[in-house]
């Protein structure tokens, strides 16, 4: 419990490690008559690196987003370091909470997504302590100082006043994940992070998310980086129409998979 | 290079070249002079220019034989019942606008909300007091009292009153004014703020909340300000809009530029000394107006640095600086 210490991210000081930080059961969300995700379950313990994969419409990114409840499911239940996300329980039921404490819960969490999503009027280290700042009402001068200490840890200590716009694609996604670390997240979502980038610019941030994993920090990646996966997660996640059809350790899931679906895709994305 | 150059040429080429006094750069070597060019002479823009300089000559000679005293203008210009105009002028515009921001900002959050009864009230009152005209709804509100003698505030259908007034003590020549101008003008800052909230890119909603903000914190500290960017330049329009518009309270005899100039008139028949002396106070406050809303846009822009900022931005800094003969104002980005 180093990089993922809960208790300075919300005061979830019960959860222990044999709590998961993340549990989702039977998530499913439809838009209108399409039903993109379908009875979806996955378990997360601190510290696990897991990547899911699959073609895109599988619904990998959805699937995501109701983590933090971006999306808001239609079915299932999300738990975040033991509470429900966007609901509280009281005798048995799950009561609706309101936008205002589902903001708490998100606080808890932290995304780094495909197109960055930076504040533009706002420099780099004023996106970076935004969220201690504003959000966990953290002393000022301290989340500074840690929001500098993270920015050289991902290799951007020269650009702390420099505004979003003035760094390149592999620079900004490596201060969004900044962004996201700062929060002292019990996991870091990632969606696609590589997808909006040159190519020669996919090798920086991936060594910054290596460099996050071995440190510890408890990961879902979303991503079509089979290399990736195969060197840092512990798990891999195979989706396709909306649910998972396989997942299990990376050597057995990319070296020798059971499913007809996953050897396909595998072919087709390493050929 | 040399297998590209015609036969017959040499080394002292290059330097007769240069002589002819046309060929200073690295140009291509061509191996001989360089013809002598005539330029077009464009006669159409000398007479152009002559017809436009004589005939504003031949204007202002004829304004010089006018009936008018001239001479009399500067007086009206500082005359105290032409300077109690002026106030009146821009007290109502600046309540004015500033109540159409703050209503305006109002009806386009609940144009966007989720709920439907509030979404239909802000589409309903922008239909209402932007199909009117503004003059029509000043006197509407001034005129109230015919239909309305008396303005209660209390519960329905019991005898519970807090308030209890004659209209006409309420509606004074400034406030129907204010209410014709402000709401009036609400409807459009509703539709400006609207197109600025839109026009912030919803990654930026769901990155405030991926950190955990409130509502009201991504409103305050993600979505507005990237939204004023939008909203200011048609505000500022607005604005030096309004301050024209304020020139319809004089029908119903608030004491504006126009209502000061037509006072003294009715004293001394110099309706048109007065009206010019008008003109040139709502010249002044425009003007003033305009550079305030070239600065305030700047300091918006300077918030968000682009690559190369925004580009209307830009071009508008641009323009004015070179108006004012000035070197630009863009500043260089790191």
């Amino acid at each position: 419990m180093t990089a993922t210490d809960p208790v300075t991210s919300g005061g979830a000081g019960h959860v222990t490690d044999a709590t998961p930080v993340l549990e989702a059961i039977g998530i499913g969300k439809s838009y209108g008559s399409h039903e993109v995700l379908r009875d979806v379950s996955m378990t997360v313990h601190s510290g696990e690196v897991v990547c899911i994969i699959g073609p895109s419409g599988a619904g990998k990114s959805t699937f995501l987003r109701t983590l933090n409840r971006l999306e808001e499911p239609d079915a299932g239940e999300v738990w975040v370091g033991g509470e429900p996300m966007g609901f509280e329980l009281r005798d048995g039921v799950l009561h609706e909470l309101t936008e205002r404490r589902l903001s708490a819960q998100r606080a808890r969490t932290a995304m780094v997504f495909q197109h960055f999503n930076l504040f533009p009027h706002l420099t780099v280290l004023g996106n970076i302590v935004e969220g201690p700042v504003r959000v966990q009402r953290r002393p000022a001068k301290e989340a500074r100082a840690e929001a500098v200490e993270i920015l050289e840890r991902v290799g951007l200590g020269d650009k702390i006043d420099a505004y979003p716009g003035q760094l390149s694609g592999g620079q900004r996604q490596r201060v969004a994940i900044a962004r996201a670390v700062a929060m002292k997240p019990l996991f870091l979502l990632f969606d696609e992070p590589t997808s909006a980038l040159d190519p020669e610019l996919v090798g920086e941030v991936l060594k910054v998310m290596g460099d996050l994993a071995r440190d510890g920090m408890t990961m879902l990646v979303v991503t079509h980086e089979i290399q990736f996966a195969r060197e840092v997660a512990d798990r891999v996640v195979f989706m396709a129409d909306g649910g998972i059809v396989e997942q299990g350790p990376v050597e057995q899931v990319l070296g020798a998979p059971r499913e007809a679906r996953t050897q396909q895709f595998l072919q087709r994305v390493l050929a | 290079m040399a297998t590209a150059r015609p036969t017959g040429t040499d080394g002292g080429d290059a330097t007769r070249a240069s002589s002819s006094g046309r060929d200073a750069g690295p140009g291509p070597t061509t191996g001989r002079d360089l013809l002598p060019q005539v330029r077009l002479k464009h006669w159409g823009r000398w007479i152009s220019a002559a017809v436009i300089v004589v005939l504003l000559v031949a204007l202002v000679y004829g304004a010089s034989q006018g009936d008018i005293s001239y001479r009399d203008i500067p007086y009206y210009l500082v005359s105290p019942i032409i300077l109690q105009g002026l106030v009146g002028t821009i007290v109502l515009a600046v309540v004015a606008q500033v109540s159409a921001v703050i209503i305006g900002v109002v009806i386009a959050l609940m144009r966007i909300s989720k709920n439907p009864v509030a979404q239909a009230f802000a589409a309903g009152y922008t239909w209402l007091f932007r199909g009117l005209p503004v003059l029509l709804q000043i006197l509407l509100w001034y005129n109230l009292a015919l239909i309305f003698p008396r303005l209660q505030v209390g519960v329905p259908f019991t005898d519970v009153v807090f308030l209890d007034v004659s209209t006409n003590d309420i509606m004074t020549t400034f406030v129907a004014a204010f209410l014709g101008l402000a709401l009036n003008e609400s409807a459009y800052m509703a539709e400006i703020v609207r197109a600025g909230l839109k026009s912030v890119d919803r990654g930026q909603i769901e990155a405030a909340q991926s950190i955990g903000q409130t509502p009201l914190q991504r409103m305050a500290r993600i979505v507005l300000p990237q939204a004023m960017r939008i909203i200011i330049p048609p505000t500022g329009n607005d604005f030096i809009n309004m301050l024209k518009g304020t020139a319809m309270a004089s029908v119903i005899g608030y004491l504006e530029l126009i209502k000061a100039a037509n006072n003294i008139a009715s004293f001394n028949l110099q309706v048109m000394e007065t009206l010019i002396a008008a003109a040139i106070w709502y010249m002044v406050i425009v003007s003033v107006a305009s550079v305030g809303q070239f600065y305030l846009e700047r300091s918006f822009d300077r918030q968000d640095r682009r690559p190369g900022g925004p580009p209307n931005a830009r071009a508008l800094r641009r323009k004015v600086a070179a108006d004012l003969g000035r070197a630009p104002l863009v500043r260089s980005t790191p």
